[in-house]
């Protein structure tokens, strides 16, 4: 099996990794969130890739057609993506609250001010 | 007809509650659909432990669609318990809510903390009762969404930040749930847990299960706060609204540890995966982890309530060392540890509500004397706290007996030993709020303090009752927990 036989594995992996990266390294709180949805997009691609066959049809008894792929993943990441975009409304509602109340949205400054408060 | 229906009827109760709180918008109705939508489903949810312990495993097919093609909820002893004690937990909150919130939240919001309160309740027992590996993952990030609402609820700014950081790491948790729900699912061409369960058994290990082994144990752990993913929990209590505190503390980190038990016994039970992973040798030592330095970093706390979240962290890997124990008396010392938590828990997040109504964010340095003016607020806090001690008579010392018994059962003195000193260090941070509460004068603050309203106070000691009367009678929540932990072990080969 080479490498591009599981492309599809290699880039959700890449997308995986470099999604939970920004959410680390980033200071910046709409930057972390878009990491986490890159992070969570990565997972999509692992569940949608093994259950496409190429050549395959949807599954719909019709003459012709006798290879069908599996539709019951594609129904999961739907619901998954609608998770996913209420939690990135969210955290990015929470955001412009903490702007609101801090006056910033980098992670450190937001750090200082509670030091220097207590 | 509503018999049979009783499962389905658990998760729609709140569900429906919701929405009907968005519509009424008035604080003093939509406290009412709350009262009544949690009441209700705290009755179904006994109604249901009843019929299970009476006549066993309830399996509901929702819809009518058999499994496990279509949803199952799947209810056996073990779940049942955790739905009451979820339930009955948040019908308890929720009078006491009243004043509570009036003080705390503005009455214009006062609706829309309710449809977080009810949605995450919805999340919580959905969780608990679904048999369908994705659902639990949907639930989980219902009950988590709501969840982060109902701590940015927090007078303090901190408490957005707090928010926003478990949102961060309670996603990238739910995000490892969803891998390893794909991965078992790619392996077994199934989602029902049941029928997983025994497709894992019949086929040889291959390492994509190990993968969801791993990828569920880390993102479960994330939610239930096990050491050292623990990092989102003591902000998030201690700036959260009493209220919320309260509730959270009491049931979503218990039903994570429901949601570790399902998957490391009743799923991966047979598949032999123990003997290639570490499992519990892993789940001990992070578990003892939790339990000494969590407690250790309790004691240098100032802040009261983030005092308990750390000692809430502790106390957690007293559960999960019973997991990690996977023997009789360890599965029965976990469970019953869940009810025996909560229950201390709840008591002392509600009656530090009752101190927050009076003084607001409770700071070690500014309840001294508090005895002297609110008498029934600090008798309830050390009763609670003695519970977390495990004091014989207080629900505390149940649980660790069990836990203690697993461990000599084992052979593993150190262990029954490391145990009984951890407890030790609980005396000591107990210690310091006893010291400070009982013989101080009462500082500047707490001068004009009076006794908190009856509607909170009653709710509030129904708890600490329950740590006492459970600590004496402990027929009920043994005995239906050593059942529980039953048909958990019968999972294993």
């Amino acid at each position: 099996m080479s490498v591009l036989d599981s492309i599809n594995y290699w880039i959700a992996m890449f997308l995986l990794i470099t999604g939970i990266y920004i959410v680390i390294a980033r200071g910046n709180l709409v930057k972390k969130l878009v990491g986490l949805s890159i992070f969570q997009t990565s997972v999509y691609l692992i569940y949608i890739s093994p259950s496409k066959i190429i050549g395959a049809t949807a599954p719909i008894l019709a003459q012709g057609f006798s290879l069908y792929s599996n539709p019951l993943p594609h129904v999961l990441i739907l619901t998954a993506i609608v998770v996913g975009v209420a939690t990135i409304a969210l955290g990015l509602a929470l955001v412009v609250r903490i702007h609101e109340a801090y006056g910033t949205i980098e992670e450190d400054e937001i750090h200082e001010q509670d030091q220097s408060a207590t | 007809m509503i018999e049979s229906n009783l499962p389905a009827l658990q998760v729609i109760l709140p569900l429906i509650a919701a929405p009907l709180c968005v519509l009424l918008r008035r604080s003093s109705l939509t406290w009412l659909v709350a009262w009544s939508a949690s009441w209700a489903t705290a009755a179904v949810s006994i109604a249901i432990l009843l019929k299970v312990l009476g006549s066993g495993t309830i399996s509901y097919a929702f819809g009518g669609w058999a499994p496990p093609w279509g949803i199952e909820y799947r209810i056996d002893p073990l779940n049942a318990f955790v739905l009451v004690l979820v339930s009955v937990v948040a019908a308890l909150i929720v009078p006491y809510a009243r004043r509570s919130l009036q003080a705390e939240i503005r009455s214009r919001q006062h609706y829309l903390f309710w449809t977080a309160y009810q949605i995450c309740l919805t999340g919580l027992l959905g969780v608990t009762i679904t048999g369908d590996a994705f659902n639990v993952f949907v639930f989980l990030e219902i009950s988590s969404l709501a969840t982060y609402i109902l701590i940015a609820y927090g007078q303090d700014r901190r408490a957005l930040v707090a928010s926003y950081q478990y949102l961060i790491m309670g996603t990238i948790g739910a995000t490892f749930i969803v891998i390893g729900v794909g991965l078992l699912y790619l392996m077994t061409g199934t989602l029902n847990l049941d029928d997983m369960a025994r497709r894992i058994a019949n086929m040889p290990l291959y390492r994509p299960e190990l993968a969801a082994m791993a990828f569920l144990t880390v993102g479960i752990s994330l939610k239930l706060a096990l050491f050292p993913l623990h990092l989102w929990l003591p902000n998030a209590y201690a700036y959260a609204p009493s209220v919320s505190t309260a509730f959270l503390s009491a049931t979503a980190t218990k039903v994570a540890v429901y949601l570790l038990m399902r998957f490391s016994y009743t799923v991966f039970g047979r598949s032999g995966i123990f003997e290639s992973l570490p499992f519990e040798e892993m789940l001990i030592a992070l578990s003892l982890a939790a339990m000494f330095l969590a407690s250790t970093v309790a004691i240098f706390q100032d802040d009261v309530k983030r005092m308990f979240a750390y000692s809430s962290i502790a106390q957690i890997g007293y559960m999960t060392l019973g997991i990690g124990l996977a023997n009789a008396s360890g599965l029965t010392g976990a469970i019953v540890h869940m009810f025996n938590h909560a229950v201390a828990k709840g008591a002392i997040f509600l009656l530090l509500g009752c101190v927050a109504l009076r003084i607001g964010q409770p700071l070690m340095s500014q309840l001294t004397g508090l005895a002297k003016r609110m008498p029934l607020t600090a008798a309830g806090l050390v009763v609670g706290g003695l519970s977390l001690i495990g004091i014989p008579g207080t629900v505390g010392f149940v649980s660790k007996w069990y836990l203690v018994m697993a461990a000599v059962e084992k052979g593993w003195w150190w262990l029954a030993a490391l145990v009984v000193i951890s407890s030790l260090l609980a005396v000591l941070y107990v210690w310091r709020l006893i010291e400070v509460v009982y013989f101080r004068e009462p500082s500047e603050k707490l001068n004009e303090a009076t006794e908190a309203p009856i509607s909170m106070l009653i709710p509030a000691w129904l708890f600490v009752f329950a740590c006492i009367y459970f600590g004496l009678d402990t027929s009920t929540t043994v005995g239906t927990a050593a059942i529980a932990a039953e048909t958990l072990l019968e999972s294993l080969p």
